[in-house]
């Protein structure tokens, strides 16, 4: 691949990563706006009504005005699925996707939220070091790049736990570490969203596969059926905790609940909780080797 | 639950003291926008306000604006963000400046309870999130002092059908907040029983 090549593909990446980032703010996907409108549909409390009728109606106004959904622009998170040949090194792709956040920040503009951790000076248009946050995944017999980009509000991400269970507390220990995180968080996540929730793996890794498990469209399940199983009760029983939208109090206090599994030592037991709030932004650009770009908000 | 409008800056007490926790508040006039770093400065730096905060209802916001003119700024998105970051600026808030309202998302802890019923004060809850709406909501940037706090300087917004708002802490000491805690955590007990 020639030089020339590298560079018109990097500058496709930016391009996408650029509109990713604006348009994951704007226009939430369909899976997310049935989820509003079934949990408003469902719900029987007056201040819990009172707060979904008000986020269908901020959903139609942002469509309507060209918004932002919610003001937060977060910090940007890929995820990235390589192919093995696809003709840009991820190095590259990194660049390209730090280029293009920042990009959208100033053209747009939105809100630069990027700090120093212990300064807290402004680092840039939403970029810093390690800023944007990048999860990888590498994928065989594939020349295309899918990039997933998910503004992650800072609301939802301060609600984040983790405990390293025994192997003694069982899968028992995990389903009341999942609900007293939720129970503590109140209303501060934003509810309702989705809960993510990682387990096994490492501590680091159970936080990773966390943050995975709400980058997922709203009520896909996991593959493995003892683990979607898993979701499902879980689903059932954070609902039932009354904390409701907003933790006003209600019958809606989770649009769901998904879960990324990995093995495990056989001491270990992690479980990691990662929330995301009602407003679950996300939007994916599907980009083929020779730079042609789909975008889709479903994925 | 009743519905309320109200208007602010108030001047009579009675306006804060009908509002019970759970009723629906929509408010007019102007209100203030602040956040942590505001507030860091007044309180723990000891710098007075440049503006007066009597009667006030304050925002928990850093605005999305675009700069047109020396302190003069326009909306591109407003939204609101989590108040329990600040909770202890509520008791000086009511004692020294005679702030009546304060309105933010996810709630207040138990702390900000007495305080409020002490200087007959409300929490507000606005839906978090739900920024397009607000946006739309504020007519108007008044004034912007501290610029250099930005996005985290005092905000004068005027603002039209702001709302529909939760009362989630009320002046008589009634929290929606604690009472959801209080009825979850009983019934995390039950559900523990059933796993």
């Amino acid at each position: 691949m020639s030089i020339d090549t590298t560079t018109e593909l990097q500058h496709a990446v930016e391009d996408a990563a650029a509109h990713l980032y604006v348009w994951a703010l704007k226009d939430i996907p369909q899976d997310l706006r049935d989820a509003l409108k079934s949990a408003s549909e469902r719900e029987t409390s007056v201040p819990g009504q009172r707060v979904l009728s008000t986020i269908l109606r901020n959903v139609e106004v942002a469509d309507s005005e060209g918004n932002l959904v919610c003001q937060d622009t977060g910090i940007a998170v890929y995820t990235c699925y390589v192919g093995e040949h696809f003709p840009l090194h991820p190095a590259r792709i990194y660049d390209a996707l730090r280029d293009g956040t920042a990009r959208a920040t100033v053209e747009h503009p939105l809100r630069s939220n990027a700090v120093h951790t212990i300064t807290r000076e402004n680092t840039g248009p939403n970029i810093g070091h390690r800023l944007p946050i990048v999860h990888w995944e590498f994928v065989k017999d594939s020349d295309e790049l899918h990039v997933k980009c998910v503004p992650k509000g800072s609301g939802s991400e301060n609600m984040s736990f983790l405990k390293m269970c025994t192997p003694a507390d069982g899968v028992k220990g995990i389903k009341q570490f999942v609900l007293e995180s939720i129970v503590g968080a109140g209303g501060k996540p934003c509810p309702p969203g989705i809960v993510g929730v990682g387990i096994g793996g490492s501590a680091d890794y159970a936080m990773y596969l966390a943050k995975e498990a709400i980058t997922r469209p709203i009520g896909t399940r996991n593959a493995d059926p003892i683990v979607a199983e898993l979701e499902d009760e879980l689903m059932g029983l954070l609902n039932e905790t009354g904390i409701g939208p907003m933790g006003l109090g209600g019958d809606v206090t989770v649009l769901n609940c998904h879960i990324e599994h990995a093995d495990t030592h056989m001491t270990l037991n992690p479980v990691a909780v990662n929330y995301q709030c009602w407003a679950a932004r996300r939007a994916t650009a599907h980009i083929a080797a020779d730079g042609t770009v789909d975008f889709d908000r479903e994925a | 639950m009743a519905t309320h409008e109200v208007t602010f800056p108030i001047t009579d007490e009675k306006e804060i003291l009908k509002l019970r926790a759970g009723d629906e508040v929509i408010v007019q006039g102007h209100i203030i926008g602040i956040r942590d770093r505001t507030q860091i400065r007044i309180f723990d730096e000891g710098v007075e306000p440049p503006m007066d905060l009597r009667g006030a209802f304050l925002l928990h916001t850093a605005p999305n604006v675009r700069k047109l003119a020396p302190g003069k700024y326009e909306k591109i998105c407003i939204g609101t963000t989590t108040s329990a970051r600040m909770v202890r600026f509520t008791e000086p808030l009511g004692e020294q400046y005679g702030v009546r309202g304060i309105c933010g998302k996810g709630g207040f802890p138990d702390e900000a309870i007495e305080p409020m019923r002490k200087h007959g004060m409300v929490y507000f809850a606005i839906v978090g999130g739900a920024a397009a709406l607000e946006t739309t909501q504020i007519e108007e940037i008044e004034e912007v002092m501290w610029e250099e706090l930005m996005p985290e300087c005092l905000w004068k917004f005027r603002v039209k059908d702001f709302g529909p708002l939760t009362v989630g802490i009320d002046a008589h000491g009634n929290s929606l907040y604690h009472d959801v805690q209080a009825a979850a955590q009983e019934k995390l007990k039950e559900l523990y029983a059933r796993l």
